[in-house]
């Protein structure tokens, strides 16, 4: 057990003061913090860009009138004919361009729109639905239909979701932020499994191919020092979370002082504590927190997000141990990373493939039978759960699915390590499947 | 100090150990020899517990090996390797703790073998940046910072220079001469008179030969002398006596001629000295003693092939 502690601070000393940790750790929040800047700051940009001004050459002489300069254009009827105003498009300035309105627009809708330089596709879009609007109106008139009693029904229909809980009493639901987390969740999980598991892997064949693995293990026993290994580069990811997790708050509240007013100050939290989940991606979509309103606050608020970091603690953990453990026996079979694709590609097709269910049936129908049974098989739950966590899970499941995991762990470094004991010492000998099931079967 | 009793390893598809016994002395430098491919480092991987045989059984003092003895043994593999990455001192600390030193012993007894072989300026360097004679070095300490009581030194002096051999040579000498009991396993021949009490001769997955140097060597004498005399008139078949040996070659020298013979089993060199003393001037009579080459070559020639 002391061994295991001293491989253990090893592997996680020698990773924790490398410089590419430190690069990581305080990098990769500032790059989605800057992503997130980015984006606004382009999108507003862009809306500044592609203000139009629009000459109108009508020749139908009914619609030219009707259209209304809004934010993105400006319409400005043309007194010359086309001819002319071609030819004075050229002396403007490049966001300018002539819109020709046919004689017969009524029953042919098909107009010409000239712009100097590509037509933007947004104010094209703009032009198109005004268009439409007016042509609508016309034809309604033309039928005899009162457009101003037609404009004041109102068939849009808000749903107040609620969801029942099991004492009976209603809460707030909001799917969108739910999907939001599962989302990032999804994301994050994978990433980091991944990331670490690979290193678990990464750090075998360098011991491997260093020779080093016969002087250790001729002082502790390969388990101890699988174990060891896996634990420690678990704890390093750990700390990566934590750290990222306090740094979003400093972060946060750094910036609340100095560049944000008070009311934007909920924002703000909110907007760290989604990047404690490591919802960067809800950051990312940008309108969840343009548009953030009182409700919608509520409804964060509404999200349990302690359980959400218990679950993601539970279950990353559990998922990364199950993967490091596989991982690491690969990087005992084989000598170099190039020759352990073929066995990596196998082993994380469970995981590959509930990623990319997790952006459709698993978010779409999170309550259904594949995302349920997903959820409980322990090579796809650490993802699949996760994915279900924010929209409400039921206690019994995520006890059963966390006690699956640890079974699973168990199983699969029990497994592991028996490959791994005979692995390490095998030395220019391609590994097959055929050979690693036959290392599994030796006496030890 | 290690009692090895009929140790068979088998692999899927050859048998790495077959039926080995080697009863290894305490304080003795132990050479076992043997071909690549032998066994050597099946038997060495087995002592360190690093695999398990499949049958028989070790006794360290004469109690089974277990998991307490691994901080008495210090191995060398014969393919070295330290961390790349990690710095000298760091990692030498580093391995004598999972030998169950502490830090603080780790750090003093270090210090001690930094000043000894004059390398004390290499504790913050990293292992990469030391040319390879230099981590073998650092090695052969990782292998005895702990004292062990065993040392197994699978190939100790590849990789060093002339220089640094004999330097290693000594610590080697000295640590045995402490108390230590060590275990060279070899395929060259030249160091083994020189170092060893005992060797055992592996060949094919068993042992074929074992014993102390000496006994070794008397039993493979074959009482082969060379004797050189004054040129002589005698032909070599007048010279012959085949009552008392064989003559195996002659050969004419400018000062001396020189005759090889072989005395028969129940021959003395005595009578053969009797029958050379009338007929020619003898100048000098040498014994061939073999050496643990020759023998080396030829038990591992003799040994059918399975």
């Amino acid at each position: 057990m002391n061994k295991i502690l001293l491989i253990l601070q090893r592997e996680y000393m020698t990773r924790v003061r490398k410089r590419s940790f430190l690069l990581t750790t305080f990098l990769v929040p500032l790059f989605f913090i800057g992503m997130y800047v980015g984006i606004i700051f382009l999108t507003k940009k862009s809306f500044e860009e592609t203000h139009t001004t629009v000459y109108i050459v009508d020749q139908h002489g009914e619609i030219g009138p009707l259209l209304k300069s809004a934010k993105n254009i400006t319409y400005i009827s043309s007194n010359k004919d086309l001819q002319e105003q071609l030819s004075s498009l050229n002396n403007e300035d490049k966001n300018t361009s002539i819109l020709v309105i046919p004689k017969d627009f009524t029953n042919h809708p098909n107009v010409e729109f000239l712009a100097s330089n590509k037509p933007n596709v947004s104010t094209q879009n703009d032009i198109k639905s005004n268009l439409s609007d007016i042509l609508r109106d016309f034809k309604y008139q033309s039928l005899g239909i009162n457009t101003d009693s037609l404009k004041n029904i109102n068939t849009t229909v808000s749903i107040n979701a609620k969801e029942i809980t099991s004492d009976g009493t209603t809460k707030d639901s909001n799917t969108e932020i739910a999907m939001g987390i599962a989302l990032a969740l999804s994301i994050l999980v994978y990433i980091s499994l991944f990331l670490y598991g690979s290193q678990v892997m990464r750090g075998i064949i360098e011991e491997k191919s260093n020779r080093i693995i016969e002087v250790i293990i001729s002082s502790v026993k390969p388990f101890q020092l699988m174990m060891g290994k896996i634990i420690g580069i678990g704890l390093v990811g750990l700390t990566q979370f934590v750290l990222w997790i306090l740094l979003s708050f400093v972060l946060a509240g750094i910036a609340s002082t100095f560049f944000v007013s008070k009311s934007e100050l909920s924002e703000q939290v909110m907007g760290a504590q989604l990047q404690d989940n490591g919802s960067e991606a809800i950051a990312k979509s940008g309108n969840a927190m343009n548009s953030i309103s009182p409700e919608a606050w509520a409804m964060l608020q509404s999200v349990n997000f302690t359980e959400i970091i218990v679950c993601f603690f539970i279950f990353f953990l559990g998922g990364y141990l199950i993967y490091s453990a596989l991982f690491a026996a690969v990087g005992s079979a084989v000598d170099s990373e190039t020759e352990a694709s073929q066995f990596t590609m196998p082993i994380t097709m469970p995981l590959l493939l509930t990623y990319a269910l997790s952006f459709g049936v698993l978010m779409n129908d999170p309550h259904g039978a594949v995302a349920t049974w997903l959820s409980f098989i322990p090579f796809t739950s650490p993802i699949a759960m996760l994915v279900r966590v924010p929209f409400g899970v039921p206690l019994w499941q995520i006890i059963v699915s966390a006690l699956l995991l640890i079974i699973g762990f168990l199983l699969t470094t029990w497994v592991a390590a028996r490959i791994y004991r005979v692995g390490i010492l095998m030395y220019g000998k391609k590994a097959s499947y055929k050979e690693i099931v036959k290392w599994f079967r030796y006496k030890s | 100090m290690l009692e090895i009793k009929n140790i068979v390893k088998q692999y899927a598809n050859h048998r790495a150990l077959d039926d080995v016994s080697l009863s290894i002395p305490e304080s003795k430098i132990f050479g076992l020899l043997g071909p690549n491919g032998a066994g050597k480092t099946s038997l060495i991987r087995i002592i360190n517990q690093i695999t398990a045989p499949d049958s028989g059984e070790i006794l360290f003092d004469h109690q089974p090996l277990s998991g307490q003895h691994i901080a008495q043994i210090g191995y060398l593999p014969e393919e070295r390797g330290l961390y790349k990455k990690m710095k000298v001192g760091e990692q030498m600390i580093y391995l004598a703790q999972l030998k169950g030193l502490c830090k603080s012993d780790a750090r003093k007894r270090l210090n001690y073998w930094f000043e000894k072989l004059d390398i004390g300026s290499w504790w913050d360097k990293r292992i990469e940046d030391l040319s390879k004679g230099m981590q073998q070095k650092v090695q052969f300490i990782a292998t005895v910072l702990h004292e062990p009581r065993l040392i197994i030194l699978d190939e100790p002096f590849s990789g060093f220079d002339p220089v640094n051999a004999q330097v290693i040579q000594d610590e080697i000498l000295e640590l045995n001469k402490k108390g230590a009991t060590i275990i060279y396993s070899t395929h060259r021949m030249e160091t083994v008179e020189e170092l060893c009490d005992n060797i055992a001769l592996i060949n094919k997955s068993k042992k074929v030969l074992d014993g102390s140097v000496r006994d070794i060597k008397k039993k493979y004498n074959n009482q082969t002398y060379l004797i050189n005399y004054l040129p002589s008139t005698l032909s070599v078949d007048e010279l012959s006596n085949e009552g008392l040996f064989d003559i195996h070659a002659h050969i004419p020298n400018q000062d001396d001629d020189q005759l090889r013979i072989r005395l028969h089993a129940d021959s003395t060199l005595n009578d053969t000295i009797r029958h050379f003393l009338d007929k020619i001037q003898i100048t000098q009579i040498k014994e061939i003693v073999p050496s643990i080459h020759d023998i080396f070559i030829q038990t591992v020639s003799k040994t059918p092939s399975i």
